[in-house]
Order: C-alpha cells, then sequence, then structure tokens
C-alpha cells in the first residue's frame, strides 16, 4: 500500500514536471544536451507574412543553411532565452537552428558539444563561452572545417572568432554600475562587489571597468571599494559571502552583484534581514521582482541588464551575415540584423565586436511587466 | 560484548577529540574575527548549512554499513526541483504538502538504491553514481531549462527565512531522533552490526538486505526534505543546486569520526563534524582570506583534522591493547 503510494506521488510529479516542461520553454529543448532543429519550410513562410521588407531578402539568404549555439550550460533561464532568440533570428533568415546546451557550465562541456558540431557539418558556431582560451583548440579545427566561428554574452580570445556580438560595452556596463553604486550610496561611503567566479571573463571583465571608471573621474574619489567577494553562482556561497560583508563592513552602504544567481541570493539576505545596506547590479527581472523597490522594504532600489531575446536576435543574425558574406568581421563592416536595423563591427581594446545597446533599467515601475514576458 | 564496551570507549573519547579541535578552531577564528560567535552568525551557521547538517545523519547510516552515497545532491535537486516548479505553474502553494511531496521523491529515489544495492548486489559507489547523473538529469528535465525563484516561492519560503524557527527544528528533531535510534533501538544496532561484520549479523538473524534498504531510503529522505528546505531557505530552485556538496556531507562524516569500512560512528560525532565543516564555511570569507584560496584553505583544515582523528585513534586503541592485557 505504502509503496502504491509512492508510486503514484512519482508518477504524479513526473508527469507534473513534463507539464512543466511543456510550459517553461517554446523549445523541445529540456534535457541536457539536446539538438532544437526547427525545418525551414514552415520557418519560412512565416518569416515573409511577419516582418517588413527585410525579412524576405534574408529569409533567401539563410535558406538550406546549419546554424549553431553552444550555451554555458543547461538548466539556465538566461541562457534559454538567448536560445529563444537566436531561434527566432535564423529561422525568420531561413536558416535552421541547432541549439546545444551542455550538461555543465565547463569548458570541457563546450569542447565536446563543438567537436559534435564539426562532424555534423554545421555552417556556423555561436559560443556563450566558458572559459575564455581553452575553447581555442577546438574553435581552429571548426575554422579549418570553413565554419563561421562567433562568440555571444562571454568572449573568447580575439584570434579564435570572427566576431564577439556584444549585450553592451564593458565600459559602460561598468560606467553604468559605477554611477549606480555613487547613486544609490549618496556619492561617499563603501560599497562591495559580489562576483560569481573569479575566472567568469565577463565578470572579470565589468569589474575592471567599473575600477577605471571609477579611477578616471575624481568625483568618484569617496566611494570605496572594499572588497570583491566571489558567491561562484550558488545561493548558498553567495548568501555566506553577503552575510560576511555584512559583518565586515559595518559602514556599507551599497553591495553591486552584476551576476544573476549572487543578486537574488544577497537580495533575499538583505531583505529578510531588514539590513540597511542596497543593492544594485545585473539581474533578471522575473527573480528579483519580490526585492526590487524604492522602499525600506525591498533590498534593490534598481538593477541593470539587457534583453536576452534581442541579444539572441542579433547573435542569431549576425551568424546568417557571417555564413552569407554580408560580414567578414573586420572592424567597419556593417550589416542588416533583420527588423533590428543596421549593425557595425567596432574595435574594442583589439577586440572586434557587435554592441546591442545600452544597459536596461529595471525600477518599480517596470520589473513586473518583464517578468511576466518570461525575463 | 567485550568488543562494544571497546567500541563505546573508542567513540566516547573520539569525540572529546573532536570538541577538542572545535574550541581550537573557534579560538583562532575569535582571534581573527571577534565578532564570529554573535547570536546572528551562530544561528547563521546553522541555517545555512542546513542541508550538509541534515544529510550527514542519513550519510552516516549509510557509511556504518559500510555503503556511500554519492547520489544524494542529485536527489536534494530532483526533489527541490520539482517542488519549485510546482509552485512556479501554480500547482501546489500548501508547505506542508509541498514538504511532503519532496519527502516522498526522496524516499523512491533512496529505496531504488537501496534495492538495487541489497538485491542486485550493485557496490554502492557504482550505484549511487548512476542513480547522481540520472535524478541530476530529472531535475534539469522538471526544470525545463527554468528556475523557480523569489516571487515563484513566496509564502513558501517564510518557512526557511531568517528569523524563522523552521530550519532549526528540522535539525533538532532530526538529530534527537537519530541520537535515540542509533543508541537506544533495535534498528540502530542493526545498522551497527551489518556494518561490524555482514556475515556474522545474517547469522544472528538480522536481515542484512532490509537493513541495506532501510539506511538508503533514510538517507533519500534526508536528502528529498533537504531538497525542500534549500528552497525554503535560499528562495530559489535551479537545477544545478548544490552540486557536489555531497562530498560536504561525506567529510562531515569522516571527520566526524565515521569510518569507510562500516560500524564505526555516531550520531554526536557526525554532529561535531558537519558544525567544523558548517565553520569553516562561514568563517573562511570572514577572517580576511582571499576569496579564490578559500577552498585550498578549507581542503587543509578538513586533511588536518582527519590525519589528527587517525593520529588519536591509534593512540586510544595502543592504550586500549596495553591495558586489556594488563
Amino acid at each position: 500500500m505504502k509503496k502504491k503510494v509512492l508510486g503514484l506521488l512519482l508518477a504524479a510529479t513526473m508527469s507534473i514536471g513534463m507539464l512543466a516542461g511543456c510550459g517553461g520553454s517554446g523549445s523541445a529543448d529540456t534535457s541536457a544536451s539536446t539538438d532544437t532543429a526547427a525545418t525551414t519550410e514552415e520557418a519560412a513562410p512565416a518569416a515573409d507574412t511577419s516582418s517588413e521588407e527585410a525579412a524576405p531578402a534574408a529569409a533567401a539568404s539563410g535558406e538550406g543553411k546549419t546554424y549553431a549555439l553552444v550555451t554555458k550550460s543547461a538548466g539556465n533561464a538566461f541562457m534559454e532565452l538567448l536560445g529563444q532568440g537566436f531561434k527566432e533570428a535564423v529561422e525568420a533568415s531561413g536558416g535552421t537552428a541547432i541549439i546545444k546546451d551542455p550538461a555543465s557550465a565547463t569548458a570541457d562541456a563546450q569542447i565536446s558539444e563543438i567537436s559534435s558540431l564539426i562532424s555534423q557539418g554545421v555552417d556556423s558556431i555561436l559560443v556563450a563561452a566558458n572559459d575564455e582560451n581553452a575553447l581555442q583548440a577546438v574553435l581552429q579545427e571548426a575554422s579549418d572545417a570553413g565554419i563561421k566561428i562567433l562568440t555571444v554574452d562571454s568572449d573568447v580570445a580575439a584570434n579564435s572568432r570572427a566576431v564577439f556580438v556584444n549585450q553592451a560595452s564593458t565600459e559602460l556596463i561598468g560606467q553604468t554600475l559605477l554611477d549606480a553604486c555613487y547613486d544609490i550610496a549618496g556619492g561617499e561611503g563603501q560599497y562591495a562587489i559580489l562576483s560569481a567566479t573569479s575566472q567568469a571573463t565577463n565578470q572579470n571583465a565589468w569589474i575592471e571597468a567599473m575600477k577605471a571608471a571609477a579611477e578616471a573621474d575624481s568625483k568618484y574619489a569617496n566611494l570605496e571599494l572594499v572588497e570583491v567577494a566571489y558567491g561562484d553562482d550558488e545561493p548558498q556561497k553567495s548568501t555566506d559571502q553577503t552575510q560576511a560583508l555584512l559583518e565586515k563592513y559595518p559602514d556599507l552602504k551599497v553591495i553591486c552583484a552584476p551576476t544573476t544567481v549572487g543578486i537574488a541570493a544577497a537580495a533575499k539576505v538583505l531583505q529578510d534581514s531588514g539590513s540597511s545596506v542596497k543593492l544594485t547590479g545585473l539581474g533578471l527581472p522575473s527573480e528579483m521582482v519580490e526585492y526590487i523597490g524604492e522602499d525600506d522594504a525591498h533590498s534593490c532600489p534598481y538593477m541593470y541588464l539587457w534583453n536576452m531575446i534581442d541579444l539572441g536576435n542579433l547573435a542569431g543574425y549576425t551568424s546568417v551575415a557571417l555564413v552569407n558574406g554580408d560580414l567578414t568581421g573586420a572592424v567597419g563592416d556593417t550589416y542588416e540584423a533583420g527588423s533590428m536595423g543596421t549593425f557595425e563591427v567596432v574595435d574594442v581594446n583589439g577586440a572586434t565586436q557587435v554592441i546591442l545597446g545600452n544597459p536596461f533599467k529595471f525600477d518599480a515601475s517596470n520589473v513586473q511587466e518583464w517578468a511576466d514576458k518570461g525575463m | 560484548m567485550k568488543k562494544k564496551s571497546l567500541w563505546q570507549t573508542l567513540t566516547g573519547s573520539r569525540e572529546m577529540s573532536l570538541v577538542a579541535v572545535l574550541i581550537v578552531l573557534l579560538i583562532v577564528i575569535t582571534i581573527l574575527s571577534p565578532s564570529f560567535l554573535s547570536p546572528t552568525n551562530i544561528s547563521q551557521i546553522f541555517r545555512n548549512n542546513a542541508l550538509t547538517l541534515l544529510m550527514a545523519i542519513g550519510m552516516l547510516c549509510v557509511m556504518l554499513t559500510a555503503g556511500i552515497d554519492i547520489s544524494i545532491t542529485s536527489t536534494l535537486a530532483f526533489a527541490g526541483m520539482t517542488i519549485g516548479m510546482l509552485q512556479k505553474y501554480d500547482v501546489i502553494h500548501n508547505t506542508f504538502l509541498l514538504f511532503l511531496i519532496g519527502t516522498g521523491i526522496g524516499i523512491v529515489c533512496g529505496l531504488l538504491n537501496g534495492v538495487i544495492i541489497a538485491k542486485a548486489k550493485v557496490a554502492p559507489i557504482i550505484c549511487t553514481m548512476g542513480f547522481m547523473y540520472i535524478w541530476r538529469g530529472m531535475a534539469y528535465v522538471v526544470s525545463g531549462n527554468a528556475w523557480a525563484s523569489g516571487a515563484d516561492v513566496a509564502g513558501f519560503s517564510d518557512f526557511g527565512k531568517e528569523g524563522s524557527p523552521g530550519p532549526y527544528i528540522i535539525l533538532i528533531v532530526a538529530y534527537v531522533i537519530f541520537f535515540i535510534v542509533m543508541k537506544w533501538t533495535r534498528f540502530g544496532r542493526k545498522i551497527y552490526a551489518v556494518g561490524s561484520n555482514a556475515e556474522a549479523a545474517r547469522i544472528s538473524g538480522i536481515n542484512v538486505d532490509r537493513t541495506v534498504i532501510s539506511v538508503y531510503t533514510i538517507m533519500g529522505l534526508l536528502a528529498g526534505l533537504a531538497g525542500v528546505l534549500s528552497v525554503s531557505i535560499y528562495a530559489s530552485a535551479q537545477p544545478n543546486m548544490q552540486y557536489a556538496k555531497e562530498m560536504d556531507v561525506i567529510a562531515a562524516c569522516v571527520i566526524g569520526g565515521v569510518s569507510m569500512n562500516g560500524g564505526r560512528g555516531s550520531v554526536a560525532g557526525t554532529f561535531l563534524g558537519a558544525l567544523i565543516i558548517a565553520i569553516i564555511a562561514k568563517a573562511l570569507p570572514l577572517v580576511g582570506i582571499d576569496a579564490i584560496a578559500q577552498n585550498l584553505v578549507k581542503g587543509i583544515i578538513i586533511l588536518a583534522v582527519v590525519i589528527l582523528n587517525v593520529i588519536t585513534q591509534r593512540m586510544m586503541d595502543h592504550q586500549n591493547l596495553v591495558r586489556r592485557e594488563m
């Protein structure tokens, strides 16, 4: 009897799990490392009817081509949105999108995904890199096989890829975050940074940019960065690190967490303990709805992020442009990104990039709306 | 009978050596960070490490039978993710029911481990390795690449919120129950008997298979419960939650003097071991050790304590032998 009940329970949870899988994502891409391939027949006419004059031209350009995306890891809601945008853009161009989610957020897992894509003979590979240098050999191999390589969200060494599709320029993110700390702290006082891992390429670049911006202008002279803590994108460790910051620096005014897991964990710690320390950084609206608000009952007055779907979209159109030769990745190249308009390749410290735009501000007035959109 | 009394003296003294280690550790930390033993900090130590503390009891039972279970954090993630999704899609919001479902999933996971290990005679590390992948995979499947976060689990997360007694009550109840079960009940003695000498236990009429199945089921139950607790404490369910943290749980047991060969270990020792792990986790960011070196220091402390343990054990063995000859 007992076993029967348990059996039923398990069956129920599994079926609910499957329902959840359907509800949670537009793609059928649920388990670790599965393909999401869409047929061109369905996608092409849809593109013709849905969008303006650029779309039919683009539709022809992507016909019969296969564009791959290797995300950071499976089970990452952030990457899921990126994939969604990527797929939309590729299908609007008449191509086939393959999205690979490595089982773990490591370079090793990405290397094996990229290797299998090489043998599959795809036309382009877009990577959100887990490591700046470790992917070099396998990307070279892909490049030798005639596959176009580009990166998104987190870059690799510039000579390993044609172009990096950047969410917002590193300098601008650093400046924006620093200004947020300056504003929330009231122009002076201590602030700390809660990052992900100490090796995360993008985190480190943003933190460096914050430091550089602080040195560049004397108005930040009274703003003191006391510590960069690493929560490893784990809720538990991020909680420990946040509490340690509060304990170590009684005069702390602001914590800046440029990572989605870290900011959510820190927001909970600050809000639950009723701390006067305020929070800002980069976070997902759906994770932060509870914590964003101007009053003392909320720990985060405002935060930033970019539109991950748009980023995926831009990366998708950039993949298409690279494969059909509209874009070589050289500085000054311009190309059409579907309905998003014209983009230009720029040089940032010797690395070629396409930049989506400015970080987007989320505060009490708009966070719910974006959370409802699934972001 | 003589063997049992010898064993009791040994563990008794071993726990004393752990208490000594704990005191030394606390003195060093307090010198480096004077406010470490504040009430807030102490409550945070237990709350943030409730999962390790809870699962360490189950691991003790498993290791007493000379087994090991490395699938626990996968079970935790599967149970946690499931109840996270149940809330995200507004299926169930009743805290009690969610605890029941999560724990139920844990029991099923543990039961399967136990049955395969006991009946099919698969080595525990192999069997639980398989399930480590399976349940982690299930957590990903259940998640459908989505996370449950703050707003999704609102209400439910009040149970584990800072200041709520929930996690502490669960910990106290679990430790009291297992302290009694392991020390004074037949079931507890059976576990020790199976681990000390399975053949002898079988001959003396103990159903070895059933005991083995029971300990893995208990482990599963506690892992499932830890999964629910994790979602409540951190107000977040992600499929990679507590990834690779089973090693902390095993380390807690080993530090607490639980033998990998079975038959030796106690609830009190396990508690002290888990507490040492918890204090290390809390203290490292506080005492000014550079973030990138924290794991290194953690490893060194764990090894040092275990080596100290082994040396004390050997000295005590020696003393007891001498005493017996006299």
